[in-house]
């Protein structure tokens, strides 16, 4: 579709972005992969200058073999899991709510996605002093107003606590995303339906979510590569206590906290395959979309 | 077409969406309430939601004793320096993937986007051992180029769909009507993509400013933005609610305005064009 | 002066050729039609001439001079696009004028040939509107107007019509025409349709796959196709062929009769039928008529109203002089 000269000006032009990634991507890759197989660890006197001791996949081994490995694995499930499915199944609702018409829609709209551009930390730390304390926390204050006893989220609940910031923070994506999918169905084909005869309930069943099925597919997609490695809502949180330590935070701590960057290196290669893994299915989905 | 809807089934749905938006909203609407009170009123029992001394105290402290505008400033410059070295990186990029694509185009896209996929945590100690090497760490500059790196992607996936929806046709008009390469993109390109343009550059800069792995890793006293700020009110002192408000207040109040504008271009932003 | 001619020209794609080599010239003044159905590489060979894409072999000269490696914008060449391809940022006064502009004429002239153009195309009262503002047709004339101004050798049109709905289309097709009168140049049209070609057309070129089927005046291409490609394509409706033994009665293993050729008895005949669905247009009728022996339904032309029925049992003659005769590998018998 174009002419020689302009592909020669278009080649030159990708240049920079090209290379730029391509170091980014690269160049920490390698020494990642490079560390993982070495002995590492600074504080023992271990350097890069004095040269690294080869030890095989023993820094991959003990990685999973530790005693925190399993929990943190886990951890890691319970939380990815449970916000894709609270804002996947609320993503919905949300969705088919903000479509019906109402008054204010715009405003509703602006209420509901503000959650996504609240930064990290200053939600974590929202949530967990504002709403979750157990002595001045809005919800202290809404248990003891029902004659309950309030709950110590961080420490009794951390998990679910974390699910709930979390979800909070990507329910309005994942809203949004559904509710454009919802908007560019066909308003024809649900009449057709209508005519045909299928009340409501079928009428969402059999048309609006199988229309939804690949939004609803990226929405998982996409939330999943962020949410294996959430950070900042854990690191201000919990730190990482109280059950609540993921693979990402695993792997934060023994490179920052013990140091270990040899073993730090071995569990960053896990987690590079995992997001990997994650990434191929979406890359597809994307891939398609390409070719149209 | 649209219907006639009943004006009572209007009002219930209004009603309900209202419930449902202002509980999403209630933490926001909390933390800035609460900025405007004193500290033993940000923890009255019950929770006041009117009837409190209004004040603007919380804020000169904020500011006073942590030097909020600094950390205000970095991440400013984080955040708009990532994003516009990104654009411009971006954009000769992205043109020539949508109007002169080749075989490899497509590859080329999926592999950048590929990149945005690595767990920041994998390589996070080469990259603190290359900041160190190269005097980058606590600085802004080395900020602002991973962050340049992290959103590079993004940018020209963004970047690369505005430029697919310009027809290849306006742009084969303005060459046979004269206009060379330089007039082409000067007169006819550059008008009708800056809407996409700055609706990527929108989306960026909120991106960067949250970014909150690399900020918080990779920068100490000096270079610090927002993020990095509220962070460290995670070891209270005391009576610090209306306080520690009146900061997350400043800090999410420029993001929230410009996300409203930004509402459409998020969902294109963060599903690579997938869905629309 | 536009007189463009293709010497040995040819296109590939990576490893697929659309265009084999061909040979054309285009006369100064004529307005020549690109016909054929989609992915004839109609449009590529346009596209060539404006020289939107590289041609991969052979040469393009207009008025003589080697233009092949010459870019779009120095060729002197107009287009109209399909999609119009309206700046839609500019006013429809800024849109005519911006070839001007490129041309860096002066502002006073710029206005007067925009005036002009406005004033021929009917498009004065729409000069400060943007294109989003104008109706399809109005749009078609602004990228008319587009081209005009810039008083080129050549005008090329790539489908400009396709996007109008069908009354709009007539009118614009007799605009066309009424311009190429007054102008006097050379104009090269590409489309489908090969009612188009036939009206607008002082030499039409019907394309297949690449390749040249027939280069020819409209009646000359309706009088003698050169092969059965052409005999089926121009002409509406379209040429019946037939084969099989009746097509040997006739010493050809294919014949052609043209609709408006074939007359029709209730007494005597050379094909005996039966009535299928007539297509009643007023000034003409058009039956299908199943024939025994032919396997196609057999399309007759009759003017005027004519009182036959669903079912009714006919006798069809084609008139020996309209014949048309096709060999085995489709070419016409002289």
């Amino acid at each position: 579709m174009a002419t020689q000269h302009s592909r020669s000006a278009a080649r030159l032009m990708m240049t920079p972005a090209v290379i730029l990634l391509l170091g980014w991507m690269l160049v920490p890759l390698t020494m990642t992969l490079y560390f993982s197989f070495k002995r590492y660890l600074p504080m023992r006197g271990d350097s890069l200058e004095r040269g690294l001791d080869w030890v095989g996949f023993e820094n991959y081994v003990r990685f999973i073999g530790s005693s925190s490995f399993w929990p943190s694995v886990q951890a890691t499930l319970l939380i990815v899991g449970g916000v894709l499915v609270i804002t996947v199944v609320l993503g919905i609702l949300l969705a088919i709510l903000l479509d019906q018409p109402f008054w204010g829609q715009g405003i509703v709209r602006i209420l509901v996605i503000a959650p996504f551009f609240v930064m990290p930390t200053v939600s974590a730390l929202v949530w967990k002093n504002m709403m979750m304390d157990p002595v001045n926390g809005m919800f202290a204050y809404l248990w003891r107003f029902f004659g309950a006893e309030p709950v110590s989220w961080m420490s009794d609940a951390s998990v679910q606590s974390i699910i709930l910031i979390v979800s909070w923070q990507w329910l309005p994506f994942a809203t949004l995303i559904l509710l454009t999918a919802i908007q560019s169905l066909d308003s024809e084909q649900l009449e057709a339906a209508e005519m045909d005869g299928a009340p409501v309930l079928s009428r969402f069943f059999y048309i609006i979510l199988p229309h939804l099925g690949r939004a609803i597919t990226i929405v998982i997609l996409i939330q999943t590569i962020f949410l294996l490695s959430i950070f900042a809502e854990i690191f201000v949180t919990t730190g990482g206590s109280f059950g609540t330590r993921t693979l990402t935070y695993l792997i934060f701590q023994r490179v920052v906290d013990s140091q270990n960057i040899g073993l730090g290196s071995a569990g960053g290669v896990y987690a590079i395959i995992l997001a990997n893994i994650v990434a191929l299915f979406l890359m597809r989905i994307v891939g398609k979309n390409l070719d149209q | 077409m649209a219907r006639a809807v009943s004006t009572r089934r209007k009002i219930a749905m209004t009603t309900l969406a209202w419930i449902v938006g202002l509980v999403i909203f209630f933490p926001i609407f909390w933390t800035i309430l609460t900025s405007f009170k004193t500290e033993a009123q940000a923890i009255n029992n019950p929770p006041l939601f009117w009837g409190f001394d209004f004040t603007l105290e919380n804020y000169a402290v904020v500011q006073e004793r942590s030097d909020y505008m600094r950390y205000l400033w970095n991440s400013v410059i984080i955040a708009g320096g990532s994003t516009i070295l990104g654009v411009l990186v971006a954009v000769p990029a992205a043109w020539s993937m949508a109007f002169v694509p080749s075989r490899r185009t497509k590859d080329i896209l999926l592999w950048m986007l590929s990149t945005k996929m690595l767990p920041a945590v994998g390589v996070l100690y080469p990259i603190s051992l290359i900041f160190v090497e190269f005097n980058l760490l606590d600085t802004r500059g080395g900020l602002i180029l991973v962050l340049m790196l992290i959103n590079l992607p993004i940018i020209v996936w963004m970047l690369y769909t505005y430029f697919r929806e310009i027809p290849v046709d306006i742009l084969e008009a303005a060459r046979m009507d004269g206009a060379g390469l330089r007039e082409e993109i000067l007169y006819v390109l550059t008008p009708m993509a800056i809407p996409g343009i700055a609706s990527t550059v929108l989306l960026n800069v909120i991106l960067a400013w949250n970014e909150a792995f690399w900020t918080l890793n990779l920068t100490a006293a000096t270079a610090a933005p927002l993020t990095a700020f509220i962070a460290s009110y995670s070891s209270p002192e005391g009576l610090f609610y209306a306080k520690l408000s009146a900061a997350s207040t400043m800090a999410i109040a420029p993001i929230l305005i410009l996300g409203w504008f930004s509402q459409k271009q998020l969902v294109r932003g963060l599903t690579f064009g997938a869905v629309k | 002066m536009g007189r463009i001619t293709l010497d040995k020209v040819a296109k590939s794609f990576g490893d697929v050729e659309v265009i084999p080599p061909l040979d054309l010239t285009i006369e100064d003044g004529e307005f020549v039609v690109f016909v054929g159905p989609s992915g004839c590489g109609k449009s590529t060979l346009l596209r060539l001439i404006a020289g939107l894409e590289d041609v991969s072999s052979g040469e393009i000269r207009i008025d003589g001079e080697d233009a092949t490696s010459v870019p779009p914008a120095k060729r002197g060449l107009a287009m109209v696009f399909q999609s119009y391809a309206l700046y839609p940022h500019m006013s429809v006064r800024k849109n005519i004028a911006f070839p001007l502009r490129m041309a860096k004429l002066d502002a006073a002239e710029q206005s007067r040939r925009v005036e002009a153009a406005a004033d021929v195309l009917n498009l004065t009262e729409y000069l400060d509107r943007r294109p989003g503002q104008l109706s399809g047709g109005q749009r078609q004339r602004v990228a008319i107007g587009r081209a005009i101004v810039r008083e080129p050798a050549a005008f090329l049109f790539d489908e400009p019509l396709s996007n109008l709905d069908a009354a709009l289309r007539v009118g614009m097709r007799l605009e066309i025409s009424e311009l190429h009168k007054r102008l006097e140049t050379t104009m090269i049209y590409v489309t489908h349709d090969q009612v188009e070609a036939m009206t607008m057309a002082d030499k039409i070129v019907v394309l297949r796959a690449g390749n040249i089927e027939q280069v020819g005046s409209p009646l000359e291409l309706y009088r003698e196709p050169r092969n059965l490609f052409v005999a089926g394509f121009i002409g509406s409706p379209k040429m019946n062929l037939i084969g099989g033994e009746i097509a040997e009665k006739h010493g050809a293993p294919t014949i052609g009769i043209r609709p408006e050729h074939v007359t029709v008895s209730n007494e005597a005949g050379e094909w005996h039928g039966t009535v299928g669905v007539s297509e009643h247009l007023g000034s003409d009728t058009f039956f299908h008529v199943t024939c025994d022996g032919i396997e196609e339904p057999v399309t007759v032309r009759v003017g005027g109203e004519v009182d036959l029925h669903y079912g009714d049992k006919v006798w069809l003659s084609p008139d020996p002089d309209h014949l048309h005769r096709f060999d085995k590998a489709g070419l016409r018998i002289a």
